[in-house]
């Protein structure tokens, strides 16, 4: 038992020096190869900031497309999504209450062409993306309020929509910030 | 057809396809043969022993592969307590987050020493960089390196002759560790990192959000973490909702990788064992089995995930995505129930949706996986627990068709049955006794809080928590408000001996099985490579397992479902 200890010691430290020092600066020293050296992308705006290309961010104004509820607010110091199981009452009542929210905002859609993703908190509360379904349907409410044409919104939602990978695996999906700085620059 | 369904059908079939080498290298390794990597990892190794005083040769019984494995587990609590309740002045903490409270540290220093990986704190508030590196990654690559080894002294007391030497745990471990492990955490660490993981030093960026809000985003050397975390099936992320976030998984490509990862090393395993034994059609029995159970629960809960809340639908709006309370647009419902099966059935437990939100029976069975504990299992130690139910079903069956009961011509005797009994037992005990401990506690004190949903759903969290503590699975119903001197001391002490108890009780019989006389084969010999033995394990795990578990999960998924229709 003694002479394991000692040896328990040595090999700990060992380990320690292997994955603790000399794998993370390997990576780090790869990471300066990545197409982003290993930081978060950020995307800016005339010198400014304005987003993170992977994180999503708070939409909710009439003349954006809105991004999906967060359990944290799109505050990405943390992260965490709404827990709520599916036959909670309360949380059905909020369901019902952003589905009615959704229908003033947007007057002239149907209640059963409201995608549910659009009612409901993704699991990071940082969803950056919406479903093609999910932005088409604000198509008519930003038209309105920005004066453009409808043709012209969903032809800035189709070219932003992402394919599957390699065309077939996986869900199409559309990020919002990208959607929305370009919404900006329509005229 | 549906690319959310092609995209699982890919995950699986590329891991398995890619598990089959992969468990051919990995008997090589564990049989001190020749591979490609040696030129890199011989030195490597060849210096580990010499500072610290191996010698790989020197082989050890069962009890010495105890004592060094318990020894060096026991010094790894005290480096991980000693990190975490100092962590918050230590060196390399950009976001100046605090030092645990003891029973906090206790928790989480257990959770991550049995590699369960439990997780009653949040990433980017609750560690240091300090922490998340030489603390909770340390202890993902050698506690997974430890269940490995162990599985490696149950392949070797397999063989064909009788010894009580088996082999030497030193050499097993860092082999494990560094011919395995590492090369793999390095691969997909670089791949997610490519795709957009971080991997730095910097704190927490703060910026102005397009419509005004002051937000910021947390950073640091995720991918390196990232990557021993699904290889390891350790499962404790980086970021709070682990996978979910979109910086420890950015795109459908990572999350193929990830997915893969999971169960890349416990299938590889069980292949491993029929290369090194030559018996490859045990093998296949083992995987058949192990992949009809999977199957089993995967395909409801996809189809169950995909069809929405019913809940919802009578609310009259479109779920064409499925149930997506919890889920990330990225990887869709499919994808998500996919991944749901494939952490609960390996011992993994990293999420990249909230299962506290997913629909009640697929909730169930994922619990269920972890329950069973063995379909896939933990790196190593999956295989360990499926031994044990291999163990009962020989002395079932020999029983059953008047054979005495042998397993690859050693006789199973009432010694290893009472072990094989009490390692299966135990799992539903901690599991069962602990919910009903912390039912009683919250019928007796209504306003403790604990819980984030009523009725039958309320209770489930309480079950999961002990489920996944048990199973050394880590995730969660998150709902559950665990960050309490309760919760963090009972899941710690069923963390302990949900673990060393099941790696313990498999050495323990393999070596004594090891020890006995070589019976060779015969007519009288029940062949345990065949289907139908397959079929007769599988009964034994469902009335083992799953059958103990019914009533419990009567009051909390099952009930939820039917309160829903």
């Amino acid at each position: 038992m003694k002479s394991q200890l000692f040896t328990a010691f040595k090999l700990t430290f060992l380990c320690l020096l292997l994955f603790v020092v000399i794998y993370p600066l390997v990576l780090l020293g790869f990471a300066k190869l990545a197409p982003n050296q290993g930081k978060v992308k950020f995307i800016e705006r005339q010198g400014k900031i304005v987003g993170a290309e992977n994180v999503g961010q708070k939409f909710d104004q009439d003349r954006y497309f809105n991004s999906r509820p967060s359990a944290v607010n799109y505050n990405a110091a943390g992260s965490g999504g709404s827990n709520k199981g599916p036959s909670n009452p309360d949380y059905l009542k909020d369901v019902q209450a952003r589905i009615d929210t959704f229908l003033v905002h947007n007057p002239g859609i149907k209640k059963s062409e409201i995608p549910s993703e659009l009612v409901t908190a993704s699991g990071s509360g940082l969803d950056p993306h919406l479903s093609p379904a999910g932005a088409l349907i604000q198509v008519d409410r930003i038209a309105l309020f920005r004066h453009i044409s409808k043709e012209k919104l969903v032809q800035l939602v189709d070219a932003h929509t992402e394919k599957p990978l390699l065309g077939l695996f996986g869900p199409e999906r559309v990020n919002i910030l990208k959607l929305n700085l370009a919404l900006d620059e329509l005229k | 057809m549906n690319t959310e369904i092609l995209g699982i059908v890919l995950s699986f079939a590329l891991t398995v396809a890619l598990a089959i080498p992969l468990g051919k290298y990995i008997a090589k390794v564990y049989a001190g043969k020749p591979t490609s990597l040696d030129p890199i990892f011989n030195p490597v190794e060849k210096l580990f022993f010499r500072l610290s005083g191996i010698n790989p040769t020197q082989e050890m019984t069962w009890k010495q592969h105890l004592v060094a494995l318990l020894t060096i587990n026991l010094l790894w609590f005290f480096w991980a307590m000693f990190i975490l309740m100092n962590q918050g002045w230590l060196p390399w903490n950009p976001d100046g987050n605090p030092s645990m409270s003891p029973d906090l540290a206790f928790n989480t220093a257990i959770s991550f020493l049995v590699n369960c990986n439990l997780q009653h704190y949040s990433g980017e508030s609750g560690m240091s960089y300090l922490g998340q590196i030489s603390c909770l990654m340390f202890l993902q690559f050698v506690t997974a390196g430890t269940g490995m080894a162990a599985c490696a002294v149950v392949f070797n007391a397999m063989k064909e002759r009788t010894t009580d030497k088996l082999g030497n745990f030193y050499d097993y471990f860092i082999k494990s560790c560094t011919r395995v492990l590492l090369p793999l955490s390095f691969l997909v660490a670089l791949i997610i990192m490519f795709q957009g993981t971080p991997m730095n030093v910097e704190g927490k960026a703060s910026f102005i959000s397009m419509q005004g809000d002051t937000v910021q985003v947390s950073r640091g050397p995720a991918a390196a973490l990232i990557g021993i975390k699904q290889i390891g099936t350790n499962g404790g992320g980086y970021f709070g909702v682990n996978s979910a976030h979109p910086l420890e998984n950015p795109t459908y490509l990572t999350n193929i990788v990830e997915v893969g990862s999971i169960i890349i090393i416990p299938i590889a395993m069980v292949f491993a064992l029929g290369f090194y034994l030559q018996r490859k059609r045990l093998s296949w029995m083992i995987f058949g089995v192990m992949t009809l159970g999977f199957i089993l629960f995967l395909l409801p809960t996809v189809y169950l995930e995909m069809q929405g809340n019913p809940a919802i639908s009578q609310m009259g709006i479109g779920q064409h995505l499925g149930s997506m309370e919890g889920k990330e647009i990225r990887f869709g419902s499919a994808a998500s129930a996919f991944w749901a099966i494939t952490t609960t059935v390996t011992s993994n437990g990293s999420v990249n949706a909230m299962h506290d939100s997913l629909t009640p029976l697929s909730g169930m069975f994922a619990m269920l996986g972890m329950m069973i504990n063995s379909l896939y299992g933990g790196v190593g130690v999956g295989f360990l627990n499926f031994y044990i139910f291999v163990i009962i079903a020989v002395f079932i069956s020999g029983l059953m068709v008047g054979r005495t009961p042998e397993f690859l011509g050693k006789k199973i005797e009432a010694r290893e049955m009472k072990i094989a009994t009490i390692v299966a037992l135990l799992h539903t005990l901690l599991i069962l006794a602990g919910t009903a401990i912390a039912s009683y506690v919250f019928v007796r004190n209504p306003s403790i809080g604990w819980l984030n949903n009523p009725q039958f759903h309320g209770f489930s969290e309480m079950l999961y928590e002990y489920t996944s503590s048990s199973a050394n699975n880590g995730s969660g119903f998150e709902g559950l408000g665990d960050n309490t001197p309760f919760w963090n001391i009972s899941t710690g002490i069923v963390m302990i001996l949900s673990r060393f108890l099941p790696i313990i009780g498999p050495i323990a019989i393999a070596g004594i099985l090891a020890n006995k006389k070589f019976i060779p084969e015969s007519a009288g010999t029940l062949k345990t490579d065949t289907s139908t033995f397959g079929l007769m394990v599988f009964a034994v795990i469902l009335i083992v397992a799953a059958l103990s578990f019914f009533p419990s999960l009567a009051l909390g998924p099952i009930a939820e479902y039917f309160s829903m229709k």
